[in-house]
């Protein structure tokens, strides 16, 4: 079975919620839409206090050409634009929509029926992308349009589909592949247009047998399409990862992943492909794995964006009394947060919902050099190096063992059997490192 | 010749070779230095605080020697007195520099600013800053893990285990600014020490609007402007939510501290209010 | 509701701690200190109690008053050293002697450092070593084996390493490899038993405790250096004398559970290899040219020494560097 190269650890799946349906969830009340909700720039609102929007009204405008549209996913009035307290408990701008009814714009197209053919040409494609405010809902949030538009000196040579989810607890990716395989599969075929490859790779874990035999069994009607089983091991959802497990090239240091020649989607990102080119719908909402031990309905929630994380929770049968701590995303790479009235975004694939038993880290003892940590970087990094270095503030050292190669996977702290805090302080000091890089070229090119 | 002779024969010309040589190498590399940088080094504490912003006291005293005024150059530790001494060796002009102090712009002690969940992570601010708002409601106050402490290399600030806060010890602080500069949130500045350490200041740089802020914190400032509309010398502005006090401006009157509804503009290490009995008096009719 | 815990990412855990390596270590030397029991009887029994007890002793009293510092030794590292050094002793050996070997093991070898983590040398190897010096006779008279050690007192015997040593070929030839194996041979008694440590080998290599590298790479390379050595002789000579070069003396004990040392041995799988490669050489060039009959202990030691200079220089293979396509 195919994997990558280098490091890497296979975490207990707790996939509590493999098999289970998308369930619709309700309407909020009122629905709170950050304008950033995407890496880049954050979107310009157009719309003012008092406007009635529709779903899938404009509600802002992309800001350059690393940002994203943001379109109303309910319908009702313009309550206010103002801050409100995001997951990370800092304030953000953001427009709060007062919930009535359930109106769509007329553009939308609301049928079930599969439409599998598409006359767009690339341009038009990405255009279309760019419009509907498609991002990279595996959770990174990338502009998708800016991924489809390489630099002229790239070659895309295939797309390869994230549907790996290696991600403990996430079943998000599982439900919709089970649901939605045909919409899949068009989606795939108008991405490799968009790009211009004749050849494409669905890359699945497995864990979900289940979804390779479908999407196998799609796949034989649609050409170039191949689906590719890979062993179970995290993070192989990882960008630079998957393409080493799916076609064994491994993308160079400090260089772009198209390098190698291959683009990289989530699968979810290519059904929300396949809803805005066919169907002219903007991404709205999404599915959301709402989990947890203790939760009494864990599911696969179709939500609309927006939503307040609280009532997510809600609908999976409330919080339940011993909760001591709530992830946004999988437990692994997600965010913690202690705002359960934080709204949603498109990146939000799940909410893990923790007992205080698990919840709690374990004091950190010294480090015995086991090599543990070093054996888990699929980076080939040194972490316990990179830490020590950042922690003493030895900057020099931490560039010069290419602490800039991290992609904050976690498996350094996951694997450190002294529990010792590897990846808080390797991600604080990549970014100090990125910066001084950043101002040492900035200065080199005055 | 008996072996004792040939071990001390060869023992000292192996000394007198290896010593010639160091002679020689010392001759070639020898650095032409200005004989004035030990006197000025002798004069300064040696306590390499890196207090002055130089990497130590040889550094500070090459500086000394080599800068054309000695304007804007400052030992925190021996103060101006070292700094006459210096300009007198260098028969260069003194200039008194203002002392100045760092002031922990927080009064978010666990009692005023509640915390509202637990962090479990690694203790350095810088961290937390880049993580969260804090486990706090505040996303401006203090985080209290002291990167500001672990940068001051003369120990003048330490957090105070009651109130989880930093306390700055106005005696030892030369007002170097590292603890500012270290500080992820800008809550720590350096303000001109008023006489025997006096000062007043607003204690709070929460740019929220009012009424969040005081929802995270019973003492945080809400921008009122009671403050600015008090104060007769102009000290006072307001931006962004948030009061401030220049301490250049500023004439130490108190009466800003008196209106503030919050109780965010502190007045530090002045003697207690004269009027004894009202105070009294409206303690007994608040009872 | 409780109040919330936020803290960075990741936010589960592998669940293996400190503790579970050191006593995952500790369950792979019971076989070995099984057979140890059955050929030298009670007196293995003392001189292992003996060394755990003072290792754990000198550790809290040294943490505790010395240091000022919370006590670790519920983390099991003082434990393994108590018992690494016992097995490296002859089970005959004055008992004051191991509370002297285990003063030095946890004094100088491991807190003298900082503790835990900060030792540039193994410590029951720096013992050991210490002992070997200092009391040159009595760490050197080996008891006979004896089944459930009846009838050990007073008899030495002559371990397979001297034998060796002395390079009488007709001798050599005649030791029965087998035996070796089963422990049927003199030396210090966490030595004697060969399958016995193999078995622990693999209980740490199926618990992920440790990686095959460094034992391997010293077995490997001491089987082939002897070989290359002797091969003149004959290369039926060559391969018993390489055989028991691999199953005499500590070689496996050091191998598997010395040389392996978390907090001493090299970070990257090329480091390990080499570092194990460094090892085989020293100890067969010991073995065969140096005063001493063994030189295991003093290879992985000197090692240890260069293990800081492997890290900086023996870097994981990166991410990238396999092959750049386009």
């Amino acid at each position: 079975m195919k994997t990558f190269r280098i490091g890497g650890v296979h975490p207990r799946e707790n996939k509590l919620t493999a098999g289970a349906p998308i369930t619709h969830a309700s309407l909020p009340k009122q629905a709170i839409i950050l304008l950033s909700q995407h890496i880049g720039a954050p979107a310009e609102a157009i719309v003012a206090k008092g406007d009635m929007v529709k779903v899938g009204t404009l509600l802002a405008k992309a800001n350059g050409f690393v940002s994203a549209n943001i379109h109303s996913p309910v319908s009702g009035k313009v309550a206010k634009i103002d801050n409100v307290t995001d997951a990370s408990g800092y304030q953000k701008p953001a427009i709060y929509i007062d919930v009535e009814g359930d109106t769509w714009e007329e553009s939308i197209d609301r049928s079930d029926a599969l439409i599998s053919s598409c006359n767009l040409d690339a341009q038009a494609i990405i255009n279309k992308i760019d419009q509907m405010g498609i991002v990279g809902i595996g959770g990174a949030t990338f502009p998708t349009k800016v991924k489809l538009m390489p630099p002229p000196n790239m070659k895309p040579e295939v797309l390869i589909i994230n549907a790996v989810e290696c991600e403990p607890y996430l079943t998000n990716d599982h439900a919709l592949m089970l649901a939605k395989a045909d919409e899949i599969m068009v989606g795939v075929e108008i991405l490799m247009k968009a790009i211009n490859v004749t050849q494409a790779y669905i890359g699945i874990e497995a864990n979900k047998p289940d979804a390779i035999e479908l999407l196998k069994h799609k796949a034989q009607e649609h050409k170039g399409i191949e689906i590719v089983r890979l062993q179970c091991r995290y993070p192989q959802g990882g960008e630079k990862q998957l393409i080493d497990a799916v076609i064994g090239r491994q993308v160079a240091s400090g260089a772009l992943p198209v390098s190698t020649g291959a683009v990289v989607q989530n699968v979810a990102t290519a059904y929300a492909v396949y809803e805005a080119v066919q169907k002219n719908k903007p991404l709205i909402e999404r599915i959301v794995t709402v989990t947890g031990k203790s939760l009494a309905r864990p599911g696969n929630y179709l939500a609309r964006i927006g939503m307040p994380v609280s009532q997510l929770i809600e609908e999976a049968g409330g919080l339940p009394e011993n909760t001591g701590k709530i992830v946004l995303g999988g437990p692994m790479m997600g965010r913690a947060t202690q705002n359960i009235e934080a709204p949603t975004s498109k990146g939000t694939s799940g909410i893990l919902v923790m007992d205080d038993s698990e919840a709690h880290r374990i004091e950190p003892s010294p480090c015995i050099r086991c090599a543990k940590c070093v054996a888990a970087c699929p980076m080939g990094l040194e972490p316990y190096l990179l830490s020590k270095a950042v922690a003493i503030g030895n900057y020099e050292i931490a560039e010069e063992r290419r602490i800039y190669d991290c992609i904050e996977c976690g498996c350094c702290s996951y694997s450190c059997p002294a529990h010792r805090q590897l990846l808080d302080y390797i991600r604080y000091g990549k970014g100090k490192v990125m910066g001084i890089i950043r101002a040492r070229n900035a200065e080199t090119k005055k | 010749m008996d072996i004792i002779t040939i071990s001390i024969i060869s023992l000292a010309s192996i000394g007198a070779i290896a010593a010639l040589i160091l002679y020689v190498i010392a001759q070639r590399f020898k650095v032409e230095e200005d004989p004035r940088i030990d006197e000025v080094e002798q004069l300064l504490p040696g306590a390499n605080c890196g207090g002055c912003g130089k990497a130590g006291c040889r550094n500070f005293a090459e500086s000394c020697v080599n800068a054309h005024s000695l304007e804007g150059m400052l030992c925190p530790v021996g103060g101006n007195e070292t700094m006459k001494k210096i300009a007198s060796v260098l028969g260069k002009e003194a200039h008194e520099a203002e002392a100045r102090v760092a002031v922990v712009r927080c009064n978010g002690t666990c009692q005023y600013r509640p915390r509202t969940g637990i962090y479990e992570g690694a203790s350095n601010c810088a961290i937390i800053n880049s993580l969260y708002a804090g486990n706090t409601g505040c996303a401006y106050g203090c985080l209290g893990c002291g990167d500001c402490v672990s940068v001051c290399s003369l120990g003048a600030i330490s957090i105070d285990p009651n109130t989880g806060l930093p306390v700055v010890d106005i005696d030892i602080c030369g007002g170097c600014g590292a603890c500012a500069r270290a500080c992820p949130r800008n809550i720590i500045e350096v303000r001109r020490k008023g006489p025997k350490g006096r000062g007043v200041y607003v204690s709070c740089v929460n740019k929220d609007k009012g009424g969040i802020a005081r929802k995270a914190c019973d003492v945080a400032c809400i921008g009122c402007g009671k403050c600015a509309k008090e104060c007769k010398f102009e000290a006072i502005t307001i931006a962004n939510n948030v009061s401030y006090i220049d301490s250049d401006k500023c004439k130490m009157c108190r009466k800003c501290v008196d209106v503030c509804p919050t109780g965010a503009i502190l007045a530090v290490n002045f003697p207690p209010k004269k009027v004894v009995e009202p105070t009294e008096t409206t303690t007994q009719q608040k009872q | 509701m409780n109040k919330l815990v936020v803290s960075p990412s990741p936010h589960v855990h592998s669940g293996l701690s400190t503790t579970q390596c050191m006593y995952g270590v500790l369950i792979a030397l019971i076989p070995a200190f099984l057979v140890s029991l059955y050929y030298f009887g009670i007196d293995a029994l003392l001189v292992t109690a003996t060394s755990v007890v003072a290792c754990i002793t000198f550790e809290y009293l040294i943490q505790r008053y010395l240091l000022g510092q919370r006590s670790t030794i519920g983390d099991g590292s003082a434990i393994l050293t108590g018992v690494l050094l016992a097995f490296n002793l002859p089970a005959s050996i004055p008992l004051w002697i191991v509370v002297v070997g285990a003063l030095f093991a946890i004094g100088i070898g491991k807190m003298a450092f900082g503790g835990i983590g900060n030792n540039i040398f193994n410590p029951a190897l720096a013992g050991r070593i210490f002992l070997l010096i200092s009391f040159p006779q009595q760490m050197t008279t080996w008891p006979i084996p004896a089944p459930w050690g009846i009838g050990v007192d007073g008899q030495t015997g002559a371990t397979t390493l001297s034998i060796l040593k002395r390079g009488n070929v007709e001798e050599i030839v005649n030791i029965d490899v087998l035996e070796t194996l089963v422990g049927n041979a003199g030396g210090s008694f966490g030595e004697v038993s060969a399958i016995a440590l193999i078995i622990g080998f693999l209980y740490l290599l199926w618990k992920k405790i440790i990686t095959w590298h460094i034992p391997v790479s010293i077995i490997a390379t001491v089987f082939l250096f002897s070989f290359a050595v002797t091969i003149s002789q004959g290369w039926e000579y060559a391969i018993i004398f390489s055989e028991l070069q691999i199953f005499s003396g500590g070689l496996l004990l050091g191998a598997i559970f010395m040389a392996t040392d978390y907090v001493t041995s090299p970070m990257t799988p090329g480091g390990m290899l080499l570092y194990g490669v460094l090892i085989g050489i020293i100890t067969v060039v010991i073995r065969l040219w140096g005063a001493y009959p063994e030189g295991l202990s003093f290879a992985i030691f000197i090692m240890n020494g260069v293990t800081p200079l492997i890290n900086k220089y023996m870097t994981p293979k990166r991410f990238g560097e396999v092959k750049r396509h386009g």
